[in-house]
């Protein structure tokens, strides 16, 4: 199945991940900035891609801004999201809360 | 298109709706006051109110600037009688601004049923004289337009966000007065704001009050990121802000201003949302309503309210427009949303042609078209405690020139 148009848009050119604007199958072909990779999962509308490698401690660059950094390696396509990157200054938390106190997941441990 | 019309206030603002406000004084008058709204089965009388019975100079201020609000035309005050709250105080801003008020206590009223007769022939009283306010032409620079994002996901910062802004870069070339505000989804964009800021010193107290924030949330430990930002795509508080930020379009920030300051002139203002001094009464804004409260009682006559998971509010007193940012969001809640800004990650519509849509609904609520979650009946309203020093004079260049 071929999209009109790519499923992946660039906000910025300085940007280092790519977002998802039609979600996206596990097993679908993907042009990251001309590397062909074939997607590993399915990845819903407004999630992120690794535009390229990216290793642990990299800012994460949207909107041409700095929106957090790596906590772990990636390859070109991977998901980008709370497994392997974690916010420079508060905690993003997930429904994984339980007495108040943080049981893990949102920020991968780090 | 029809045009925009405003009913005229003694103070020289013009409101673009004519709501007779119900107002319970602690939350032990809700209720009776609900009752009056409800049975009153009138889109224009809508229920506001203050549950604490402890005072608070917030609350008492924000309830003021409600009850004084342009698209106000008259307001009854529901007290229980033991409360802390100064009733005799409120009415009288109220009957100064030249607005009908009336007051019941439910003590000296005859308890639950006497007063929701009373109170239901009050509103019938204030009706008919809040609809002998001129009805004037309104032009786009006399009008207040608030912002405020709710349910972000990854496509809020890519389509509805920014097509606000656009928005709002024309309002503010018109002369009209647009506000953004949440400082603590603005972590993250502190120095990108400042640069911003009409005068150095303005700057310098933008940076200083994200900085606020930051420290907030951090005692509270939660940033302003919720469960579904993160399955929507969003990973961290800085790239939701960068979202959220774009609603603020490109134009100068022209001034800082805390809830319930009127903004002096035509501009973009961005409110600081967050308590000064320690933290004492918990979270600055426990959910979006309260968020939308404060740009009103800031003047908003209405509120352009973007999301991509999906919210379906409204608000009492001023009117929301509603700006779905994620297609497949819009195709589940189609019937609460306003505008369909997904059509711009489809490739359907361009951020400007969405922008100018929304400019032309705000048009079309000034004529007097309801938007869809006021035609639904969505009045949602709510105020806690809060504690606020006053803004410096960096905060509002133009009022000092």
């Amino acid at each position: 199945m071929s999209t009109p148009i790519s499923p992946l848009i660039l906000l910025h050119p300085d940007d280092n991940v790519l977002v998802v604007r039609a979600a996206i199958r596990a097993g679908d072909a993907l042009d990251i900035d001309g590397i062909p990779v074939t997607a590993a999962q399915d990845v819903t509308v407004g999630h992120k891609l690794a535009r390229r490698a990216l290793a642990a401690g990299d800012k994460v660059l949207k909107y041409g801004a700095p929106i957090g950094s790596m906590t772990r390696a990636v390859a070109p396509g991977d998901h980008v999201h709370m497994h392997n990157m974690k916010s420079d200054y508060i905690a993003s938390h997930t429904r994984q809360v339980v007495g108040g106190q943080m049981v893990g997941g949102s920020e991968g441990g780090h | 298109m029809a045009e925009m019309r405003g009913f005229l206030r003694s103070d020289g603002r013009k409101g673009i709706r004519n709501v007779v406000v119900v107002a319970y004084l602690v939350e032990c008058a809700h209720h009776v006051a609900r009752r009056i709204v409800t049975l009153s089965d009138d889109m224009d009388v809508h229920l506001i109110g203050f549950p604490g019975c402890y005072p608070n100079s917030y609350a008492f201020q924000i309830m003021t600037k409600l009850c004084t609000h342009p698209n106000v035309g008259g307001v009854l005050l529901l007290s229980l009688g033991c409360e802390s709250f100064n009733r005799e105080a409120l009415r009288q801003v109220v009957a100064a601004s030249g607005r009908p008020v009336e007051t019941l206590v439910i003590q000296q009223a005859g308890g639950t049923k006497a007063t929701i007769e009373a109170g239901r022939a009050a509103v019938a009283r204030l009706k008919v004289l809040a609809d002998q306010t001129p009805v004037v032409p309104m032009a786009r620079h006399e009008l207040v337009v608030g912002t405020i994002c709710g349910g972000s996901d990854g496509t809020s910062g890519i389509t509805a966000n920014p097509a606000v802004g656009r928005c709002f870069d024309w309002l503010v070339e018109a002369g009209a007065t647009c506000i953004f505000e949440e400082t603590g989804e603005l972590v993250g964009c502190e120095r990108i704001m400042s640069d911003r800021a009409v005068t150095p010193e303005l700057g310098a107290e933008i940076e200083a009050c994200v900085q606020k924030a930051e420290r907030y949330y951090t005692i509270m430990g939660f940033g302003s990121f919720a469960p579904g930002n993160a399955e929507g795509g969003l990973t961290t508080q800085e790239e939701k802000s960068m979202g959220a930020y774009s609603k603020s379009g490109s134009s100068p920030i022209s001034g800082l201003i805390k809830p319930g300051d009127i903004p002096p002139s035509g501009g973009l203002y961005l409110m600081d949302v967050v308590p000064d001094g320690e933290p004492r009464f918990g979270f600055p804004n426990i959910s979006d309503n309260a968020e939308i409260v404060e740009l009103i009682a800031s003047g908003s006559h209405l509120i352009l309210f973007t999301t991509g998971r999906g919210s379906v509010v409204g608000s009492a007193i001023s009117p929301v427009i509603k700006v779905c940012a994620n297609p497949e969001t819009y195709t589940r809640l189609s019937e609460d949303m306003d505008v369909n800004a997904g059509r711009i990650l489809e490739g359907k519509a361009t951020l400007d042609e969405v922008g100018a849509e929304i400019l032309g609904l705000v048009e079309a609520a000034a004529a007097g078209d309801r938007t869809v979650s006021e035609a639904l009946g969505h009045q949602e309203f709510i105020l806690t405690y809060k504690s606020f020093e006053p803004v410096g004079p960096a905060c509002l260049p133009t009022r000092a020139a």
